[in-house]
């Protein structure tokens, strides 16, 4: 039987009155990317801490590969790559140098050290700058570094705490390519992140937490499906016709159709997901006599989910915005 | 070991951690490990080291111009060569600093908890730490014990003795980065950590016999604070080997201090390095 990579049953975790974790139960499995979704504050970075030993939790569990990381922490540090969320690379030396110093932690011969680092130095677009001391590396760099690093080991199971967290659209875009990547390659990855598009993108399995709870789990399609399928948005070119278009799409529609208060030519309503109740709605509102400029269907987007979920949205660093 | 064909991981677990080393021989490979880590930046921190070299050597000129005619020591004609040793003393006091703030740099910036995700023995974090400290010690001592050679500063023992001093203050300055240790993992931060040092090394260095005759002291408790500062211990010890005169009981007292501090501070760090989990 296969094990599960990671699973978490009610893992709690208090400061004082805060109660960080309070009852988080996970299930990563085997050659997954996993996606732990949270604003800040939700939890995120204890979760990855105590499934990486580094704290106890206060009640609670937590395995990796089989194994329950307050039982044999050790035997859990070799099987994980921890990538923490503030990049941990030792500045005044080079990247080769500190890819090289975690294989001498492992007791890696010096050859195997120095090979397994070249390695990895290319595999991270880094040789050029492999030996520059990490201190001139870029914001990106220093975050490649980072999770080379933690891989120098080949882990089972890879922890990152918001890898893209700070980096510039072009970076983050690097970034996922490599996170797709080790994906691809099997390891288990388990990632938190506070972009809803980074975890649409690269998990398979999402799980949405706040104040230090599990609030949903699924794909992104199924959480997204949680809030209602599509939505489609029609503006048409004259105000009198409202209503007539109103009319006219409601049997088409599985909920209320209703006004877009910001523009009053526009109507919004769910729709069935999936194809065909489009051109019906054109057919419709072209036989009522009503002119249509614009038919738009929206899936909902990860930032609904979250505010339905939660009663609260995410904030979005500007630089999302701007991108597509 | 072909390097073309890699992929950047792999789905099997390889057990990283080689069998067939004992826990000792795990601490001794990882406590090098972590010491090279820092030993290896020193000369990258080259104006670090600088500094910490040029701090007692302003030290040794102050005193030496500002007080040098004034200070009488029985038994030293020459004020420099009492002086002296007391700067050294002070300097490997102070050298100590670096424990705590190198651990609080690296738990600021997250390179404890990546040491901590490591399947290594987690004391020999502490143990690399202070060794590497003692290796920059001895460095800065050896520079300012050319400048006080230049300042003409003698041996007036014999070279054993010297040896024996300068290991009892590098000893004694062991001990008390295990003290910094456990000021670093205590504070939160690096600026803390340098305050909070200097706020005890500062009196433990003054009310002491480093740099006056403790019986000129004009409060009959000060000197008594003064009499068992185990500074004054260790500054006595070593200035009678510098000297070539009996160091009396101050030797032992040096030893019994010194390594009361390495395995009392040695044993609360570690137990608080690892409870940091909790
Ligand atoms: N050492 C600590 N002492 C006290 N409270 C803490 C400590 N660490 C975290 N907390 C609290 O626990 C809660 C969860 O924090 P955590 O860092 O896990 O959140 P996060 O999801 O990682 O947030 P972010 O996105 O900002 O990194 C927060 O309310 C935080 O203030
Ligand atoms: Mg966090």
């Amino acid at each position: 039987m296969v094990v599960p990579a990671v699973v978490t049953e009610g893992l709690k975790k208090s400061y004082g009155e805060t109660k960080a974790l309070d009852g988080l139960d996970l299930e990563v499995a085997q050659g997954s990317v996993f996606g732990l979704l949270g604003p800040n504050g939700a939890g995120k970075t204890t979760a990855v801490k105590v499934m990486t030993t580094l704290l106890k939790p206060t009640a609670g569990r937590a395995v990796i590969d089989g194994i329950d990381v307050r039982e044999d922490p050790r035997a859990v540090r070799t099987r994980i790559g921890l990538t923490g969320q503030y990049a941990a690379v030792e500045e005044r030396l080079t990247g080769r140098e500190n890819l090289e110093l975690i294989g001498r932690y492992f007791h890696y011969s010096k050859a195997d050290q120095k090979a397994r680092a070249a390695q990895l130095l290319e595999m991270f677009d880094l040789v050029d700058a492999g030996d520059r001391v990490a201190k001139t590396y870029s914001g990106g760099m220093r975050r490649r570094l980072d999770i080379a690093m933690s891989l120098v080991a080949r882990p089972s199971v890879l922890f990152l705490d918001e890898p893209t967290t700070g980096l510039d659209p072009r970076s983050r875009l690097g970034m996922w390519d490599f996170i797709a990547r080790l994906g691809d390659e099997g390891t288990t990855v388990l990632l938190t992140t506070q972009y809803l598009e980074e975890a649409d993108r690269l998990a398979e399995k999402i799980a949405v937490i706040d104040i230090g709870r599990k609030i949903a789990e699924g794909t992104a399609d199924e959480l997204k499906d949680q809030i209602g399928g599509d939505n489609v948005r029609v503006s048409i070119m004259r105000y009198e016709n409202i209503e007539r278009a109103k009319e006219a799409i409601r049997t088409l529609c599985v909920g209320a159709v209703v006004q877009d208060p910001e523009s009053p030519m526009t109507l919004t309503a769910p729709i069935r997901a999936g194809g065909g109740v489009v051109p019906m709605i054109i057919r419709a509102l072209d036989d009522a006599g009503v002119d249509v400029m614009d038919v738009e269907v929206r899936r909902p987007t990860l930032d609904d989910v979250f505010l339905v979920l939660t009663g609260h949205g995410t904030q979005m660093p500007a630089e999302e915005e701007s991108r597509t | 070991m072909t390097t073309t064909q890699s992929s950047i991981s792999s789905t099997s677990p390889t057990p990283t951690v080689p069998s067939g080393s004992g826990r000792v021989a795990n601490i001794v490979l990882d406590s090098f490990t972590e010491a090279g880590r820092h030993v290896r930046i020193i000369p990258r921190n080259i104006e670090v080291l600088i500094f910490a070299t040029i701090q007692p050597v302003m030290f040794v000129l102050l005193f030496s111009f500002v007080f040098g005619g004034s200070i009488q020591v029985p038994g030293y004609p020459d004020y420099d060569q009492y002086l002296m040793p007391g700067i050294f003393a002070q300097t490997v006091v102070f050298g100590s600093v670096f424990t705590s703030v190198g651990l609080a740099e690296d738990l600021s910036k997250g390179l404890i908890d990546r040491l901590r995700s490591l399947p290594i023995v987690q004391s020999s974090v502490l143990i690399g730490r202070t060794l590497s400290d003692l290796v920059r010690n001895i460095i800065t001592f050896i520079a300012m014990l050319a400048v006080a050679f230049v300042l003409g500063f003698r041996f007036e023992g014999s070279l054993t003795s010297a040896a024996a001093a300068t290991a009892l203050l590098l000893l004694f300055s062991y001990g008390l980065s295990w003290v910094q240790a456990l000021i670093g993992l205590s504070v939160g931060s690096v600026e803390a950590a340098n305050s909070a040092g200097f706020l005890w090394m500062f009196p433990m260095t003054f009310v002491s016999s480093a740099f006056i005759d403790t019986r000129n002291l004009q409060y009959a408790w000060l000197r008594t604070v003064a009499d068992v500062n185990p500074f004054t211990q260790v500054t006595n010890a070593a200035r009678a080997l510098y000297n070539g005169t009996d160091p009396g009981d101050a030797v032992m007292w040096s030893l019994v201090w010194s390594i009361g501090l390495v395995v009392v501070f040695a044993a609360i760090a570690t137990r608080k390095f690892k409870t940091s989990s909790e």
